[in-house]
């Protein structure tokens, strides 16, 4: 398996979307490349200080602000 | 290895349905809990797709005005979170155009077409690299590196990827294809990797 080969089956991977076959295939690739090894870790990495790390926080002043707004609204029937 | 688990499929009914349900039955009060629950993330959504603080707000409340004159519309068998992030993902693209009067803004803007080519910066990372910076730093690094992506690429790793959707999802909520939702997930997350890693990469000398 070819770097690009393997770059392309990338999210699969992270998905966890690949049949047992095709991640011993990666993993072997992994073996011996450690490119795709420092990709691939590191864009795991990427996905989960997103997914961990709020970056637009509501504040609560305004959360409130907004909720009192909608739900005026909508006790009026929109 | 660790892996990022595909979120599984329900069985049982979504307890939102129940909450849908009341407020169609005229229960106001259920409504409240149901934006209570997904305020946050559409508030979120909005931002990253509008880039603009006073848009997302607008957006919020619009989508869930929106989504509650519309309700008779849902259907049971679709998710109402997803059903309400197809109305803020609506909102949002319609706030764009008004605010760039004249441009067109769709979901391809600015999208490459060139497929993954193999990733130029091979620096490892420091670990857990995030512990080099404080948090309004942190916040300020990744909101800066995710805003310099194209929009197409943006959008759908924010579904995907931050807000947990899944490929399908996202597909029909842009009304994308498959493959095309596949390439852009793919383009959005090396590219984001490559510009982290001018922040989180282990510095040269540091030990293993």
């Amino acid at each position: 398996m070819t770097c690009t080969e393997f770059l392309a089956l990338l999210d699969d991977l992270i998905d966890d979307s690949v049949t047992p076959e095709v991640r011993a295939q990666l993993q072997q690739h992994l073996h011996g490349c450690e490119h795709c090894e420092v990709t691939l870790n590191t864009t795991r990495k990427t996905i989960e200080i997103y997914r961990s790390h709020e970056i637009y926080d509501l504040p609560a002043g305004l959360r409130e602000r907004l909720h009192a707004a909608i739900m005026a609204r909508c006790k009026k029937g929109c | 290895m660790s892996t990022i688990q595909p979120i599984a499929g329900e069985l049982e009914p979504h307890p939102d349905v129940a909450l849908v349900e009341r407020v169609r039955g005229g229960d106001v009060q259920a409504y409240d809990l149901l934006v209570r629950k997904y305020d946050r993330q559409i508030f979120r959504i909005a931002q990253h797709i509008t880039q603009n603080r006073e848009d997302a707000e607008d957006v919020m409340q619009d989508a869930f005005l929106k989504a509650y004159e519309k309700l008779d519309q849902f259907q049971g068998n679709s998710k109402f979170y997803t059903w309400l992030v197809r109305i803020a993902v609506n909102e949002s693209l319609m706030r764009l155009r008004k605010r760039r009067t004249g441009k067109m803004i769709s979901i391809d803007e600015d999208v490459e077409t060139e497929e993954g080519s193999v990733p130029r910066d091979l620096a490892d990372w420091a670990p857990d690299p995030e512990q080099n910076y404080s948090q309004s730093e942190l916040a300020e690094i990744l909101r800066k590196t995710i805003q310099g992506l194209p929009q197409g690429f943006r959008v759908v790793f924010v579904l995907r990827d931050v807000e947990g959707l899944s490929t399908e999802e996202t597909a029909e909520m842009l009304s994308l294809s498959i493959p095309a939702v596949k390439s852009r997930l793919l383009r959005a997350r090396l590219q984001l990797r490559e510009r982290l890693s001018r922040y989180f990469r282990r510095k040269k000398g540091a030990e293993k």
